[in-house]
């Protein structure tokens, strides 16, 4: 039990903190959104995977981020690899990962998961169009 | 300062998400004074937000609860080393998906048990299928869709492997 309550304590800040930043940061710029995100298979996830890498939580809190992302019309592409990116990816973290796990190890992950995060996300969005999802 | 004092000390130092939503907060109350029209309908949709999710926080909450009661995580470090074959790819699928906590507390634990011999390939299997989680399905399913979700989830597990090849084949020393 205790556990769990930890977790709340750890995740409820969070996700009120992200969903006020998110909320403060659509109306700013979503008038942009349709500009940078236009569909494009290869720019958009590779953007959203960006902003992913440099963030980093619980996946849930990802996903509350993406889906109010999405809901200020940031296209599902995006939206894709920016909740891979944000939990396979970790800039913010790398210090600590390189020194528990060792440089080589750590860059090599976090390169891969990039790459990856793209890939998925594209591949995600192929099927869900080719099984007309 | 004696020990016990530092440590309680320690006890009340914020948490990491908790200077976060601080930082957010001092943002908002400094924008507050130049647009308070942009603050009000920010703070109005993410109460509103929040609202509508905790339903599903709270069954997302029940399962972690539930997961934490049955889960032993030492039973599953044990199923991941050097000579565990097949087996212990699947074992690192598993152990993603099941082991939560933050990367601060997860890499010291992978950090000792690569030194026992735990293989890279399995530590970044291990680490790529964190996505992986039944306890959050239900919020992905609340914001993305079911289709979404399983076909997202299938990829996530099928790409851990080749993650786990990949950052194996490149990390060897």
């Amino acid at each position: 039990m205790r556990k769990t309550i930890n977790n709340m304590k750890t995740a409820i800040p969070m996700i009120i903190g992200v969903l006020l930043l998110v909320n403060l940061l659509n109306p700013l710029f979503q008038k942009f959104y349709p500009k940078i995100f236009t569909g494009n298979y290869f720019l958009d996830p590779f953007l959203g995977a960006l902003g992913g890498s440099v963030s980093f939580g619980i996946p849930l809190t990802s996903y509350v981020a993406g889906g109010e992302l999405l809901a200020g019309g940031v296209s599902l592409l995006a939206v894709t690899a920016f909740i891979l990116a944000w939990t396979t990816v970790g800039l913010a973290m790398l210090p600590l990962e390189i020194i528990y796990l060792g440089k080589r190890f750590a860059i090599w992950r976090n390169v891969v998961n990039f790459f990856f995060s793209i890939i998925v996300a594209i591949l995600t969005i192929i099927t869900l169009n080719f099984l007309g999802l | 300062m004696n020990k016990k004092s530092l440590e309680q000390l320690k006890k009340k130092r914020l948490s990491n998400s908790m200077r976060f939503l601080l930082v957010v907060v001092i943002l908002y109350i400094g924008l507050a004074f130049g647009d308070p029209a942009l603050i009000k309908g920010a703070v109005w949709k993410t109460g509103e937000v929040f609202v509508q999710i905790l339903p599903i926080l709270v069954l997302v909450f029940g399962v972690i609860y539930v997961i934490n009661h049955y889960l032993d995580p030492q039973k599953i470090e044990r199923h991941l080393g050097e000579e565990s074959g097949f087996r212990g790819w699947l074992y690192a699928v598993i152990a993603g998906i099941l082991i939560a906590g933050p990367p601060y507390v997860l890499y010291p634990i992978f950090g000792d048990l690569q030194k026992g011999g735990m293989k890279n390939s399995l530590i970044a299997v291990v680490l790529y299928n964190r996505n992986v989680k039944v306890q959050f399905l239900p919020a992905m399913i609340y914001y993305f869709g079911l289709p979404f979700s399983v076909v997202l989830s299938f990829y996530m597990l099928l790409f851990s492997l080749f993650n786990g090849m990949l950052v194996g084949f490149f990390s060897k020393k």
